[in-house]
């Protein structure tokens, strides 16, 4: 019978601490710009310019195709060397997770933006509105709040998505937790501890979120002018 | 200074690149039929009337949805062969974390797409006579595994793409083969792009077709 | 001095890929005309009211606005319209639309204030005093602060007046306004209709209420087969009609009370 022992995890929690701030400094800078940059491809592929709606397209769609590591791998090995630039584990996190991202919540908002019935763009228009005048004003303020829940989920989709920082030395919880399994011999009960972690971080945002759904759903047509 | 492209250097290898697309599609296969199998299990079991299925099944799902399936993937490679009285090679310890993670997610899918289907089934099925079981089987899940296809083509190409983590514990998927290529040949940029070419032509025509079954789903509702 | 026709339409046609809807139609609209459109579904009323204000595009003829045939001509091939124009043409007249189409994230005022703001820059304190005027016109002053969804179909249908009203437009376009009401609602929208009728404003309206279109009315247009198959004042054209198309349409509507 194995002797279970988390004293090594409780000794080095700080460590862990640091690895659970790295998560969430990832998570929110792919966040930052996932969104805007979201918003922008979907309104582009939304956009009766077939310049900037077949790129976008193609941008969403290979980014949501392809496997994110080697997306994260591509960033961070081959990157550096086509633009001569220099390569930290956490910028090339950033630029693959904001874009990898921004792919999906750009379907997100799209998805929004098409279920907002006709009658509304109509509406807009008859009163003198422009395309842009009327989803800003009209569309968009709609489409997000009807679309919240499934931002939100993929928000989080997000935070376990960047455990795979972790293969590229970018100090998160993964990565501290492996240093710590191989430095103290004690995987085990470091891995354990690191999943549950990761369990109440994540159900617990869950938790949150079905809360303020459920707050939102209640009050009704409350959204804010 | 314009980079020159040389993707010869990657071709020389293809050799070990095709092994690496077997070892993919071994790991996929194995994940994707056990990951589903299990998962339909799991989605009856969550569904069912006895307590004692129920509860074990919600703290499954809900363990392997809320942890990211790379650290269930360590656990099973670093943790789980110290308490596990056999080896457990990479493939294993992959396919172990991919499995239970999809298991949980498609648990998940079946348990939607049965709880849609109309209660009137189900009383139909009784007043003939039927068992649980049989009205589960013969009546019910016929209907909701057409509901059901969109997302759980989603989740096999969700379980196509996570093969690549095995690749973080040495398993020699295409992935950790590109890897080698491009460690050998300091070719990173050429192997890569290959590596993200060949998924997006893989997996891409898969996406457009589940476009078009939701698209006829839709319709059929 | 002969007054200019506020609005005159030369030879529109629309068709929608094969289906030819609207098969060449003349009218002068003058100022102060409140012209009822009647005819069965599909006769192409409502497409022809809708390319009016330019919501679709004609596929051929023109329309002349105040004097100024709206479009570019180009030869050989159909006129162009850009964005622009039609925006401007859309900002002076007032569309109220069947499902109303209310904005439900914003109140009432907002919904008001909205064109006054976002589209003819006016201030904040200007615009709200004319909407609450608009809203006390249509019986609605206390209702201001509320969100759409808590509303009747009927005063919905008034606050979309009011917002079609607050931009002080030239011409007003009705698309069955009282069609999606619950039959008890449909006076007090008619009600609002007639009291702007009556102060001269120019409109055309498109309705099933035949008793309405009698009593409020000055000309009364009959569509069928995507042509106007009459036209006339109302005596004439809903007491003693010409065409045997028209009198078909009626002998079918007959329950309606002149």
């Amino acid at each position: 019978m194995y002797e279970w022992d988390f004293t090594v995890v409780f000794e080095n929690s700080d460590l862990l601490w640091q690895g659970l701030w790295g998560t969430l400094a990832i998570t929110g800078t792919a966040l930052a710009f996932g969104l805007p940059l979201g918003l922008t491809l979907a309104l582009s592929r939304l956009s009766t310019r077939k310049w900037l709606a077949w790129p976008a397209g193609f941008v969403i769609e290979f980014f949501r195709t392809t496997p994110p590591l080697v997306q994260l791998f591509w960033f961070f090995f081959a990157l550096p060397i086509l633009m001569d630039i220099q390569m930290t584990p956490f910028l090339a996190a950033a630029i693959t997770f904001s874009i990898q991202s921004s792919a999906f919540f750009a379907e997100v908002f799209r998805a929004g933006i098409v279920s907002i019935e006709r009658g509304q763009w109509e509406a807009a228009c008859a009163i003198g509105m422009e395309r842009p005048q009327a989803m800003r004003r009209i569309i968009l303020p709609q489409a997000v709040k009807r679309m919240i829940p499934a931002f939100t989920e993929r928000s989080i989709e997000l935070m376990k998505t960047t455990t795979l920082v972790a293969t590229v030395s970018y100090a998160d919880l993964l990565y501290q937790a492996n240093e710590l399994a191989q430095k103290s011999f004690r995987p085990i009960e470091v891995f354990t501890a690191t999943a549950l972690i990761y369990f109440v971080v994540i159900f617990g945002l869950s938790l949150c979120v079905q809360a303020v759904e459920r707050k939102l759903a209640i009050s009704g047509d409350s959204t804010v002018r | 200074m314009e980079y020159v492209w040389d993707f010869g250097s990657v071709w020389e290898y293809r050799a070990a690149l095709w092994v690496g697309l077997i070892n993919t599609l071994r790991i996929f296969a194995i994940c994707l039929v056990a990951g589903l199998s299990l998962g339909l299990a799991i989605g009856l079991a969550r569904y069912s009337v006895r307590r004692w299925l129920r509860w074990p099944a919600a703290c499954f799902i809900e363990l392997f949805r809320n942890t990211p399936v790379l650290v269930q993937i360590f656990w099973f490679y670093f943790a789980f062969p110290i308490l596990a009285p056999f080896e457990i090679s990479a493939l294993m310890a992959a396919a172990l974390g991919i499995t239970l993670n999809s298991a949980a997610f498609s648990a998940e899918i079946f348990r939607g797409g049965i709880q849609t289907i109309d209660p009137g089934q189900w009383e139909a099925g009784r007043a003939i006579g039927m068992r649980h079981r049989e009205i589960m089987a013969r009546i019910i899940l016929p209907q909701a595994v057409r509901r059901m296809l969109p997302a759980l083509t989603n989740r096999g190409i969700e379980i196509f793409k996570m093969t690549t983590l095995a690749s973080a514990i040495a398993y020699a998927d295409v992935l950790h083969q590109a890897r080698l290529i491009a460690s050998v040949n300091f070719n990173p940029i050429e192997a890569y792009t290959v590596v993200a070419i060949a998924f997006f032509v893989i997996l891409y025509p898969i996406v457009r077709a589940t476009y078009v079954l939701e698209r006829r789903l839709a319709k059929g509702d | 001095m002969t007054q200019q026709p506020t609005l005159t339409i030369r030879g529109l046609h629309k068709s929608f890929g094969d289906n030819h809807v609207l098969r060449g139609i003349d009218l002068d609209v003058n100022q102060g005309d409140c012209i009822a459109i009647l005819g069965a579904s599909g006769s192409g009323k409502s497409t022809f009211l809708r390319c009016l204000n330019f919501m679709e595009i004609p596929s051929d003829g023109e329309i002349t606005h105040a004097g100024k045939t709206i479009g570019t001509a180009r030869t050989g091939k159909s006129r162009v319209y850009p964005e622009s124009e039609l925006t401007k043409v859309r900002q002076k007249v007032g569309m109220v639309f069947q499902q109303f189409n209310l904005f439900p994230h914003m109140t009432v005022l907002g919904n008001i204030t909205e064109g006054l703001r976002t589209v003819q820059r006016m201030d904040k304190a200007s615009a709200e005093t004319r909407a609450h005027a608009e809203l006390a016109r249509v019986g609605l002053a206390e209702k201001a602060e509320e969100y759409p969804s808590r509303l009747s179909g009927g005063q919905k249908q008034r606050v979309a007046i009011a917002r079609a009203l607050a931009l002080a437009p030239d011409l007003m376009l009705f698309d069955e306004p009282t069609s999606a009401l619950d039959p008890e609602l449909v006076s007090e929208v008619l009600n609002v209709i007639r009291g702007i009728a009556d102060e001269g404003r120019t409109m055309l309206l498109v309705t099933h209420e035949v008793g309405f279109a009698y009593h409020v009315a000055n000309r009364v247009i009959f569509m069928a087969d995507g042509i106007i198959q009459e036209e006339g004042p109302p005596e004439q054209v809903l007491k003693n009609p010409q065409n045997p198309k028209t009198q078909a349409f009626l002998a079918r509507h007959k329950q309606f009370e002149f």
